[in-house]
């Protein structure tokens, strides 16, 4: 398989689970905050600073329908950490034979 | 797993996140020699799928869930230190839009989730596929054990963090066995998907799976051979 037709794939596959398997995720508390609520170490938690913000709790403002206001947070989400993390990595990419060095100037590259 | 402000006291918090950045920057130097051309479009993919996977709460026993942390699966796709910086970004793209896990409790949950699973993960997947024999299976049934063990790692140093700087007095004998036998649990689901998904990509392309390069190398010996005797015939 090409790498362009996997990440393609790859692509479209965060998509589906963001935009409409996790409607169907469970609403259960995580472990961490199941354990916290049981034992009582979660007295002093603090609401988030960022509660009030469009995208909070993965769901966007406005948009009544849960089912829409859940899959478009996961694929705004998607296409977010997408866009920032290719954007770094491609940045901080070293050449394919380089072993990690940046990229050398001009003038040795062959002839 | 994503810890909320307010467990974790302000002195600790900004200890985390000492912790955090300077992971962080050790990352940022090592992933240049697993990041190129290929590679990296490959990890901002990995990343994409780690939000979406973390979107998906799976229940586990009584009235709780878990989800995918990413941090063992990111390291072995893409290499341990990219693998950081994979959780990462998704943490910190979590954290400012989706006001999920809280701000003062970045340094915290980027150390927990990000670096010590990427380190455990990965360390765990080398070491298996180490000693045991070279095959696909193999790298799928590391890939599983290393995610499984990634969880339950991730949950104690949460609790090492709670043991110097919790907010309350609930004591560590009750932290430690509750959090650890429900990270177990949910450990399984990480090691499910992440040897699911390793073992996906091993079945397309096993040369673009960072912590099984040594695998796919027999694969490219084998194929060249034929050609020699057409080279030296023409």
């Amino acid at each position: 398989m090409s790498l362009r037709r996997l990440l393609a794939l790859g692509v479209l596959v965060a998509a589906v689970l963001a935009g409409i398997v996790s409607y169907y995720a469970s609403s259960h508390p995580d472990g961490l905050e199941r354990v916290a609520e049981d034992k009582g170490f979660n007295a002093e938690e603090k609401d988030h600073a960022l509660g009030d913000s469009p995208l909070a709790d993965y769901g966007v403002k406005g948009v009544a329908d849960e089912r829409a206001s859940v899959g478009l947070s996961g694929i705004i989400g998607v296409g977010v950490v997408l866009v920032a993390g290719t954007g770094l990595f491609w940045m901080l990419r070293g050449r394919p034979d380089g072993g990690g060095e940046p990229a050398e100037p001009a003038g040795k590259t062959r002839a | 797993m994503h810890v909320p402000d307010g467990f974790i006291d302000a002195p600790v918090s900004a200890v985390a996140g000492v912790i955090a950045a300077a992971g962080i920057a050790v990352s940022l130097r090592g992933s240049r020699r697993e990041l190129d051309d290929l590679t990296a479009p490959l990890a901002g993919l990995t990343a994409a799928f780690v939000f979406a996977a973390q979107m998906l709460n799976f229940p586990v026993a009584g009235g709780t869930s878990g989800h995918l942390l990413g941090g063992a699966l990111a390291a072995i796709l893409v290499g341990p230190f990219t693998g950081v910086l994979v959780v990462s970004v998704v943490l910190a793209v979590q954290a400012l839009i989706f006001a999920d896990g809280g701000l003062t409790a970045l340094g915290v949950n980027i150390t927990i989730m990000a670096v010590v699973t990427a380190a455990v993960g990965y360390g765990v997947f080398r070491l298996l596929v180490r000693v045991l024999p070279r095959s696909r299976p193999s790298a799928t049934a590391a890939a599983f054990v290393a995610a499984l063990v990634s969880v339950p790692a991730s949950a104690l140093s949460f609790v090492a963090f709670y043991a110097v700087g919790g907010t309350t007095d609930v004591p560590l004998s009750t932290v430690v066995p509750a959090m650890l036998g429900v990270h177990v649990l949910i450990g399984l689901g990480e090691a499910l998907i992440t040897a699911l998904t390793v073992s996906s990509v091993l079945a397309v392309r096993p040369d673009l799976v960072h912590g099984a390069r040594g695998l796919s190398e027999p694969l490219r010996l084998v194929v060249n051979e034929p050609r020699r005797p057409e080279e030296a015939a023409s």
